[in-house]
């Protein structure tokens, strides 16, 4: 059977495997190096992905467990083991996380000219941390891929980044740093209270409600940063800038979603009753995020800058989703989420196609390349809807569900997230017009080429998943149906214990 | 006639003294120079001595009158001395030979060091631990100015010695202030003493005196001054020393003193040793930040590190003391490897200390640039590297014991020194070479780094092995 072969150990390590292989195989030229390591790294991120995909068709839609669980013993001291699962919550950040990483690789073929082969072993690093922390089923083990993800990416940033990668490679470890160690004290008190770091056993534990109230404080350090929630993410905008094109689409494709599926996987469902107590809080954070960083957006000159404060907004939608503990918004939260990992990355790589042609990301200096690059404005656009969210598209689906969830909670913080929507039109519209219509004036600008066969086999799979999203969401929220309903029935149910308690009490 | 005593659980020990006694008399009267013949034989002994250690593995024996104990807890620390030493002594052999410092009594006085050193950790007596710590620090004081016609390092020798032999007073003082207010300098006494009800004032006035002496021999906040000063003025291979085997023997002394004689006055020691512990992970934060020098940078990396493994101590439970224990292991190897880098550390055959030195090294020196990534991240405690698991132990023992707020400073502290070694890392991969560094000529060095640097990336592999007999030696600390 699928489940006896340990595909989820196989799909994490496979990528440090290739990586070991990269450091320790490849020989020769400098060229040389160079062209094997693309190789190497594109098949075994391709291989990881195809084998990510027998996890989708293995997963049993009707379980609200964890599947294709395996569980090892490993640190002495009772109750930390290597334990992997998925459930549906999970299920689709692996495959998003497997997705993206091979197309990150064919983005930054011909980009990256130094030092590719440590820049390969980088990527594949980061993918295993990333794939292994959405598996993970120890808070240990979570908490050691959640933190060995800022390693790779810290390389990455600071070694192929811009000018001012130096300042942004800093920033962005001890900025997330920071809020990690202190969700570390959190985990440890938790480990004390509970005698063990087995998530399924932690969501089932139920802690005091004053312990409570400061583990959430201490996990929101962490999640809020890593999100990142207005007003801990000036981090994002300079990592997001001066990160090559790659680096950026991770980054906003996979890493922003640590944070919210850390709500989703210990916050919400460990610690209930300080969910219900701080979900006001969350829900003006992310009101703020959303209409805040959306003006901060229409300000932007640098295009990159742009995307990074529209990324901010969207995990705004997200994190009042998940804290409006609806089905709904729950959902859509996490459809928001993938939406977004796609939506934002493909425009990350769509800043990288005109980047990588003339070198600049300043808005003003592009204009009218409807006129020479007309597969590029096509693709453009569509993505650009995506991230408005116009229906059809995948970014729909996840706003609508988002907004009818919170709808039901609050009217007034369904009318401020809706807000974000227009001005989430205003902006990207505005970008659009500006790159792409208006006149083909600059010379250097209409020497420029029109998307290459490569550059089309990397959009052609964004566009095609962006489109199925938006048309028929089933595909996804299938899965997820059952996992979701039986988080929002166990926190009820503990939110009602404690109403009990309390009233008892009295 | 008095009975002689039992000798048999101190052999490692005499073993290792008899021997640098014998070496001392060969390289006096040997023609010739001799000091690799006597390196190699002092390397060799040390193993003798690891060996005969680990003999009778789980047993617990007293020797002299129950002055000398021999126990798990004393074996564990005892190898990793041994094993640091040894280290030490092997890295140095080529810089010295390169450096033309050709001196025999280099390797004896590392052997009497390391006696010192044993006897600090099997010393269940005041006037024990107090021999040991001199033969140690008396040793070490030479070591320091071996290069005696180097003004910087015979300073550091005179600064060394100078505060070594203040702490050494503040330590006896608080001794004598111990004994004569409980009767006794038996470690078994003084317990005794505290046990029966509430202690005499006298007994914690002294405690704290003793606490000072041994924060100074581990350079632990605020008797850290002469640290940097130490180990940027002495040798490479003698820092290399310094920053591991002195620091091993004395924590384990600090734990053996404040868990087995003075463990009814935890409630008096737990707050002086939380402080201690704090300042020292703050200082080792912030002062490493602006420091050019990476010897320097190192030494107060090592204080900070010190700070970490009081919180253990400072738990004051076998948790703790199995928290330390993992941390000194680990810290072993992450320093062991990074000196080994920095001994090697020459520009067209000059030693270099400067942090700027190592610009673009991932490009000159690729797998020597890993080897100090690995350490560093390592040392900032980031996950999966081996210096997490260091953190996750002792931090887990301070949240246990309530210490919750020393956690908290804790982890933020080391969220602050991950700036400075991060800042190397940058230094390595984000800088453009400059002049470069010559290529790692001796063999000794790579293998050592390349070992450590395996050792520290796949510790979270097989943690278990370490733990589990970090575990045994602490239970055999606090039953026994």
């Amino acid at each position: 059977m699928i489940e006896d072969i340990s595909l989820l150990s196989i799909i994490t390590f496979l990528p440090l495997f290739g990586a070991a292989c990269i450091l320790l195989l490849v020989r020769g030229t400098e060229p040389e190096v160079a062209a094997n390591s693309r190789w190497v790294a594109l098949w075994t991120s391709a291989v990881t992905f195809l084998l990510s995909l027998g996890v989708w068709i293995g997963f049993d839609p009707a379980r609200a467990d964890f599947q294709f669980v395996e569980k090892v013993e490993w640190l002495p001291g009772h109750g930390i083991g290597y334990h992997m699962g998925v459930d549906g919550i999970s299920l689709f950040f692996v495959l998003l996380s497997t997705f993206l990483t091979p197309i990150c690789i064919l983005a930054s073929w011909e980009a990256i000219k130094t030092r590719v082969r440590e820049y390969m072993v980088a990527f594949l690093v980061l993918e295993t941390m990333m794939v292994g922390m959405f598996c993970a089923l120890d808070y240990v083990l979570f908490y050691v891929f959640f933190e060995g993800v800022l390693i790779p990416m810290f390389l990455i940033i600071g070694i192929w980044g811009g000018p001012r990668r130096i300042y942004a490679a800093f920033k962005f470890f001890l900025y997330t740093l920071l809020g990690s160690v202190l969700m570390l004290v959190a985990l440890l008190a938790m480990y004390l209270h509970a005698g063990t770091t087995d998530i399924p056993t932690l969501m089932t534990t139920g802690f005091p409600a004053a312990m409570q109230t400061w583990l959430f404080l201490a996990l929101l350090a962490s999640f809020a940063v890593k999100v990142p929630m207005w007003p801990v993410h000036t981090w994002l905008p300079d990592a997001h800038v001066e990160a090559p094109t790659a680096g950026s689409v991770i980054l906003a494709g996979v890493l922003l979603k640590m944070g919210a599926y850390g709500f989703l996987r210990f916050s919400v469902p460990m610690l209930p009753e300080a969910t219900a107590e701080f979900a006001g809080l969350i829900f003006v954070l992310s009101i703020v995020a959303v209409i805040y960083t959306s003006l901060v957006a229409l300000a932007q000159e640098d295009m990159k800058k742009l995307i990074a404060y529209s990324s901010v907004a969207h995990m705004g939608f997200v994190t009042a989703g998940i804290f409006a503990m609806t089905q709904q918004a729950v959902e859509g939260a996490i459809y928001q989420m993938l939406s977004h990992g796609i939506v934002s990355g493909a425009l990350f790589l769509c800043v990288g196609v005109i980047y990588d042609r003339l070198h600049t990301r300043e808005i003003a200096r592009y204009g009218g390349l409807a006129h020479n690059m007309p597969k590029y404005a096509l693709v453009f656009m569509l993505f650009m809807m995506a991230s408005v969210g116009l229906p059809g598209t995948s970014g729909f689906v996840g706003e609508f569900m988002v907004m009818l969830g919170v709808f039901q909670v609050s009217s007034w913080v369904a009318l401020f997230i809706a807000t974000g929507v227009i001005l989430g039109a205003v902006y990207m519209l505005f970008l659009y017009r500006r790159v792409v219509f208006g006149k083909l004036e600059k010379a250097d600008v209409k020497a420029m080429m029109d998307l290459s066969p490569r550059e089309i086999a990397i959009f052609a799979p964004l566009v095609v998943l962006v489109l199925w999203m938006g048309i028929y969401p089933s595909t996804f929220l299938g899965p997820m149906h059952a996992s979701v309903d039986n988080l929002i029935t166990t926190y009820d149910a503990a939110l009602q214990a404690a109403d009990g308690v309390s009233v008892a009490t009295r | 006639m008095t009975d002689l005593p039992s000798m048999l659980p101190a052999l490692p020990e005499i073993v290792l003294a008899l021997a640098a006694m014998g070496l001392l008399m060969f390289g006096v009267f040997a023609p010739g120079d001799r000091t690799r013949l006597c390196t190699q034989a002092a390397v060799a002994t040390m193993a003798l001595a690891a060996v005969l250690v680990m003999w009778d593995i789980g047993t617990a024996a007293e020797g002299f009158f129950g002055q000398f104990v021999v126990n798990d807890f004393t074996r564990f620390a005892k190898v990793m001395v041994l094993a640091a030493a040894a280290l030490a002594l092997l890295m140095g052999r080529r810089w010295f030979e390169t450096e033309g410092i050709q001196r025999f009594e280099f390797p004896v006085l590392m052997m009497l060091s390391v006696v010192g050193m044993m006897l600090m950790i099997s010393a269940n007596d005041l006037i024990g631990m107090y021999m040991g710590l001199e033969l140690q620090s008396l040793a070490l004081y030479v070591m320091a100015t071996i290069q005696r016609d180097n003004v910087r390092a015979t300073e550091a020798g005179l600064k060394y010695f100078v505060l070594g032999a203040l702490a050494s007073g503040l330590l006896l003082y608080g001794a004598s202030l111990v004994y004569g207010f409980s009767g006794t300098t038996a470690f078994g006494g003084i317990h005794d003493a505290i046990a029966g009800g509430e202690p005499p004032l006298g007994v914690v006035v002294g405690m704290v005196f003793v606490v000072s002496g041994l924060a100074f021999k581990v350079s632990a906040a605020p008797f850290h001054m002469w640290t940097p000063d130490v180990y940027e003025g002495a040798p490479t291979p003698v820092t290399a020393l310094f920053a591991v085997a002195p620091k091993v023997a004395a924590i384990s002394l600090f734990l053996r003193v404040l868990m087995d004689p003075f463990a009814g006055l935890i409630a008096d020691w737990q707050q002086v040793v939380a402080i201690v512990a704090l300042l020292s992970m703050i200082v080792g934060a912030f002062a490493a930040i602006a420091q050019e020098n990476i010897k320097r940078l190192m030494a107060y990396s090592s204080i900070g590190h010190m700070g970490f493994a009081l919180v253990g101590l400072a738990a004051g439970t076998p948790e703790g003391v199995r928290g330390v224990l993992v941390y000194l292991a680990i810290y072993l190897f992450m320093n062991v490897g990074t000196f080994a880098i920095i001994i090697a550390m020459r520009q067209q055959g000059r030693p270099v200390e400067g942090i700027k030195d190592l610009a673009g090294l991932g490009r000159t020196r690729p797998l020597v640039a890993l080897s100090m990534g690995i350490f560093m991240f390592s040392m900032a405690g980031i996950p999966p590297l081996a210096g997490f698991f260091a953190k996750f132990y002792v931090f887990m023992a301070a949240v246990e014991a309530g210490l919750i707020w020393l956690a908290v400073l804790g982890v933020l502290a080391s969220v602050v020194s991950a700036f400075y070694y991060l800042r190397i890392v940058k230094v390595m991969y984000f800088d453009e070479p400059l002049e470069g560094l010559d290529p790692m000529s001796s063999p000794t060095l790579r293998i050592v780094m390349g070992a450590s640097a395996v050792v520290v990336l796949f510790f979270f592999l097989v943690p278990g092995w370490l733990v589990g007999t970090a575990e045994i030696a602490a239970a055999a600390l606090v039953t026994g």
